[in-house]
């Protein structure tokens, strides 16, 4: 099997996030980077089926703040090669443009062909203009899928039998055709821990290969124009209701039907 | 891009569990006697399949890999009692159980989720509870008095105190934090704090598998510190306190060293006179593991207390060297959910118990650990309208006012 | 002529979501804002019937296939993309929703179109759409323009009530038209796998209702038992609660425990120890029942009051079912 994952790095949320001057975005300088949770769940998935079936796994994501902590931690956890995209002034790039970038790394070749299964997290907190997984699918011409928790590769038969998640614990399984792109919604099992001293051996050890970014056409899609940008108001304590206990049901019975949650 | 948390290893020169028997500390594990006082005096000794005996009977054996097979390691709680009491001064807690611990993580195939998050959060924003490491100052500004955040003001001072992350972040720890700003103030201390630039020392790193983890804070801390000028570090956490003193030094931590409650104790005769306030109470005081065991603090906070008017200080039937372990320690903290899963008493409710027969009022601690996890345990057992945890700095501090 | 506001229809295993009404909702006030109209689009296989519980829509555009039978979002964005290459909508609403996320982000880039997610709100300035997206989880709102038509928006659940999306008449118009897709497709759908009975993930619920010491025994358990009922959730607790043997321990919230994000989060009886606040703090709406007003959960939770949980619990249940009717 040849797995390749794509990692995003997003805007940490446990710090605060402050709006740039141009009241359009973030303010890079003081954003923290971390990677996209469910991507993390992504390489879980395919360290569990290198371990399982053999093959190679690659992990490829442009460049962003913190993102060679994130490589190096996936090739101490296993990984075979790490790839990272130097695109420049890429801070605030899309989703589709960061989708197009990748896209167009894979195709270049990299060694990164031929692959089985492409996968990534189902969505990130920043896809404000899209999701990775099918814009890639959508590039290269691949089946995708989302909101998977289980895949079972069946290479003979170059197919994977998945499992994606329905509301209300009802699941579903599909057979898709490899090679296919399949957003992760969580791993079979949590992302596994890597003991600090292994990254640090694997930062004297072993080697992120940098990749010019190719020039697209166009210069990437940017087809959102985000105007303004705001933080939600503070709530810092309860709103409290008051009145017996009568007046107060009913008063938070009609709170939460104005909300659709009756 | 520049920016990393984790910075490469220095080459490593420590002792393994390979070459233990090289270094004269590891070669006094020949010595056992296997008298089996460890087992009797571990609080989980009975739950062990390895308990510390058998440990260093499978090490001589060689037959060490069975034990990273079993549980057994995750109930270590870091206590130092096997440690205070082998008659043969094997330095258990020091040596063999964090190379062994560290080894056992390697090989586990899945941590307990909660411990996993801690040490996960603790390297990412520098304190277990996985809080923005920006916000590590907040609390300052509710301190009610002026505390100096090197920082902003980069003057030398006499002391740099080291306030750690339960009571940088928890609101009970952060009570405790506001009653020392208030004691140094009143006793005129020239003391700073680093506020957000303080990251976890790492102790609980260290003592939880994670020596990686622990080395990358105690660089990062180093490197903080030699930023500022100051000639002592004090400390409200117990186990930075045990950081600092056994690691930092070994990369040229050469300040004077306290713990806040011994710091205190040396100055009670100028803090005697500021203690109006009768607080008549009952109190009965519970050795924190790295301070007494560990240290052998067991006076000073006693004088303390008994210095405050209207305190009567009555002790539990572990006390001192035989104090019984609140549990939240070597991961305990992130573990006791797991180990009541697995059918084990938790610790902190096997020492409020006794705390509440002793018919006190007000158990008194000096560890942040402590609060959190005796607050629970007397609301779980029912005592919480009879008994109050207190930080021995919160009860100098209320007895100061007024 | 401004284009028409359309709904992607989305229902599964023969029910209309609630969401596509929530959607349908909001779009007829965008297309009313544009002086254009709501149309709902239903693709499907066998569900031509679900066309008559889309009043709200002016008209609806019904599609029947083999190869749509269950959402697989490129069957479902080429069908979208051949209609609307056909019709030229202005926008179209897609939910954000485990059933058909995929869906909008493949039609925009069949389309080439814009794409903006997350939106909680959609209005008409100066005769453009422009969205409401909630970013990074809800910590930034933003208002974002579509710089290409038509634009494809994912909302999530709750911008609109879904009744104001009901409609009791039939739709005036429901129009049944062909897309030409192909025979063998690469994703099959193979079998729905029913959840175990009693197995409960915490972590996917939308609605909990938690309860702590205050709850004071085990028989009380059966009122919130009774809420989550009324309101399509489940309970969850304190650790002290689940320490007792009162709740499994796949129900607890915390530190120790479960980390959860509903839309509602109940906390009942509940007094807000930072290791319980952990666990929930995520969540979208937090209502505190709590005798003590100076009990911590308060300064988490968005609205508050100080009656007394067993009290207040069989009247708000009642309430809720009188509500749901
Ligand atoms: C290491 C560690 C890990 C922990 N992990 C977790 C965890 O994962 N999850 C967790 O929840 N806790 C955890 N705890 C426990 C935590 O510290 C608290 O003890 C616990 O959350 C308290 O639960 P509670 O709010 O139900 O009880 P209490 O704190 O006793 O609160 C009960 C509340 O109910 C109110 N009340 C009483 N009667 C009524 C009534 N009739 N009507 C309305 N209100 C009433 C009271 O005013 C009070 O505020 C952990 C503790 C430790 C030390």
């Amino acid at each position: 099997m040849n797995l390749l994952v794509l990692l995003k790095m997003v805007p940490d949320v446990v710090e605060e996030l402050e709006i740039a001057s141009d009241g359009a975005g973030l303010d890079m300088d003081v954003a923290r980077m971390a990677l996209s949770e469910s991507d993390d769940h992504a390489l879980e998935q395919a360290l569990l089926l290198k371990e399982r079936m053999g093959g190679t796994l690659a992990v490829l994501a442009v460049d962003a703040a913190e993102v060679d902590d994130a490589l190096f931690t996936a090739l101490a956890k296993g990984a075979d090669r790490a790839l990272k995209v130097d695109a420049g002034e890429v801070a605030q790039l899309g989703t589709r443009a960061l989708a197009d970038l990748l896209s167009q790394v894979i195709a270049d070749g990299h060694n990164l062909l031929p692959v089985d299964l492409i996968l990534t997290g189902t969505q990130a907190i920043d896809d404000l203009d899209g999701l990775m997984a099918p814009l890639v699918a959508h590039q290269l011409g691949l089946p995708y899928i989302a909101i998977v928790i289980q895949v079972t590769p069946d290479p003979a038969r170059r197919v994977a039998s998945v499992v994606k998640e329905y509301p209300g614990g009802v699941r579903g399984r599909f057979e898709i055709d490899l090679p296919a792109v399949v957003g992760i919604q969580s791993a079979e099992r949590p992302p596994r821990y890597v003991p600090v001293a292994k990254v640090r051996a694997a930062m004297k050890t072993q080697r992120i290969e940098t990749v010019q970014a190719p020039t697209l056409a166009d210069g990437g899609t940017v087809l959102a124009e985000v105007k303004s940008m705001s933080k939600p108001e503070e709530t810092g304590r309860a709103e409290m209701i008051e009145g017996t206990p009568e007046a107060a049901s009913a008063r938070l019975c009609g709170i939460l039907a104005e909300r659709g949650l009756v | 891009m520049g920016v990393s948390t984790i910075c490469p290893a220095p080459a490593p020169t420590a002792m393994t569990l390979e070459n233990l028997f090289e270094f004269p500390e590891g070669r006094r594990l020949l010595t056992c006697l296997q008298c089996g006082v460890c087992v009797g005096t571990c609080p989980y000794g009975d739950v062990m399949d390895f308990p510390p005996r058998r440990i260093i009977a499978m090490l001589r054996a060689g037959m060490i890999e069975k034990v990273f097979q079993s549980e057994s390691l995750l109930a270590c709680v870091a206590c130092y009692a096997c440690m205070a009491k082998c008659p043969r001064d094997i330095r258990l807690t020091e040596v063999l159980l964090p190379l062994m611990k560290e080894q056992a993580l390697l090989r586990m195939p899945e941590l307990p989720g909660e411990l996993q998050k801690a040490l996960q959060n603790t390297l990412r924003y520098g304190n277990p509870m996985g809080e923005s490491s920006r916000k590590r100052a907040a609390w300052v500004k509710t301190a009610g008095v002026p505390i100096r955040i090197f920082q902003e003001n980069p003057a030398p001072a006499d002391v740099l105190w080291f306030v750690e992350c339960y009571t940088s972040y928890y609101p009970r720890g952060q009570d405790c934090s506001r009653a020392t700003a208030r004691l140094f103030h009143a006793l005129g201390v020239d003391y700073a704090i680093l506020g957000n630039e303080e990251k976890c020392a790492g102790e609980c790193g260290r003592l939880t598998w994670e020596p990686g983890l622990f080395e990358t804070l105690m660089d990062y801390n180093m490197a903080v510190f030699q930023k500022y000028r100051f000639g002592r570090v004090v400390t409200s956490c117990p186990h930075a306190h045990n950081a600092f003193k056994n690691r930092y030094t070994s990369i040229g931590f050469g300040y004077e060293l306290d713990h806040t409650t011994p710091f205190l104790g040396r100055q009670l005769d100028r803090l005697r006179p500021l203690l109006k306030r009768r607080l008549d109470a009952k109190v009965t005081y519970h050795d924190s593991c790295c301070l007494g065991r560990q240290n052998e603090f067991y006076d000073a906070p006693r004088e303390l207390l008994r210095a405050i008017p209207g305190v009567k200080l009555v002790e539990m039937t572990h006390n001192r060297v035989n104090s019984i372990c609140c549990g939240g320690g070597g991961g305990g903290m992130w573990l006791d959910t797991y180990f009541k899963s697995r059918g084990m008493e938790r610790l902190s409710e096997r020492r409020v118990k006794e705390a509440a027969a002793t018919g006190a009022d007000v158990l008194a601690v000096s560890c942040p650990y402590e609060i959190s996890r005796f607050e629970d345990a007397l609301k779980v057992l029912g005592f919480e309208k009879q008994l109050r945890v207190r930080d021995v700095t919160e009860l100098l501090a209320e007895s100061m006012e007024g | 002529m401004p284009g028409n506001i359309w709904v992607l229809a989305e229902h599964w295993r023969g029910k209309v979501s609630e969401i596509t009404f929530e959607a349908l909702a909001l779009g007829r006030d965008v297309a009313d804002q544009l002086g254009s109209k709501v149309e709902a689009v239903l693709l499907g296989h066998g569900v031509k019937d679900l066309a008559s519980q889309l009043g709200a829509a002016a008209r609806v555009i019904s599609t029947d296939h083999e190869a749509l039978a269950e959402v697989v979002p490129e069957v479902y964005a080429e069908a979208l993309a051949q209609l609307a290459r056909r019709e030229r909508p202005a926008a179209v609403l897609t939910p954000l929703s485990n059933v058909t996320l995929g869906v909008g982000t493949l039609l925009a880039a069949k389309l080439g179109a814009s794409a903006i997610n997350f939106c909680k709100n959609v209005r008409v300035v100066d005769g453009k759409i422009e969205a409401h997206a909630v970013l990074y989880g809800g910590k930034i709102e933003t208002k974002v323009a579509a710089a290409a038509e038509p634009v494809v928006l994912g909302i999530g659940p709750g911008a609109r009530l879904a009744d104001a999306g009901r409609s009791a008449e039939p739709p005036a118009v429901v129009d049944e038209v062909t897309v030409d897709l192909p025979e063998a497709q690469p994703i099959r759908f193979k079998e729905f796998i029913e959840p175990e009975a009693g197995e409960v993930d915490v972590t996917q619920q939308d609605v909990l209702v938690a309860v702590g010491r205050g709850i004071g025994s085990r028989d009380n358990i059966a009122l919130a038992e009774e809420l989550a009922a009324a309101l399509g959730g489940v309970v969850c607790g304190s650790r002290p609660v689940i320490d007792q043997g009162w709740l499994p321990p796949s129900r607890q919230i915390g530190k120790s425990g479960m980390q959860v994000k509903p839309r509602l989060y109940l906390a009942l009886g509940i007094s807000g120890a930072p290791e319980h606040v952990e666990g929930m703090r995520g969540a979208e709406l937090i209502v505190a029942v709590n005798t003590d007003p100076a009990a911590p959960i308060f300064n988490v939770a968005h609205y508050g009051t100080t009656a007394d949980v067993l009290e207040f619990l069989p009247l708000l249940t009642e309430q809720a079912k009188a509500l749901r009717g």
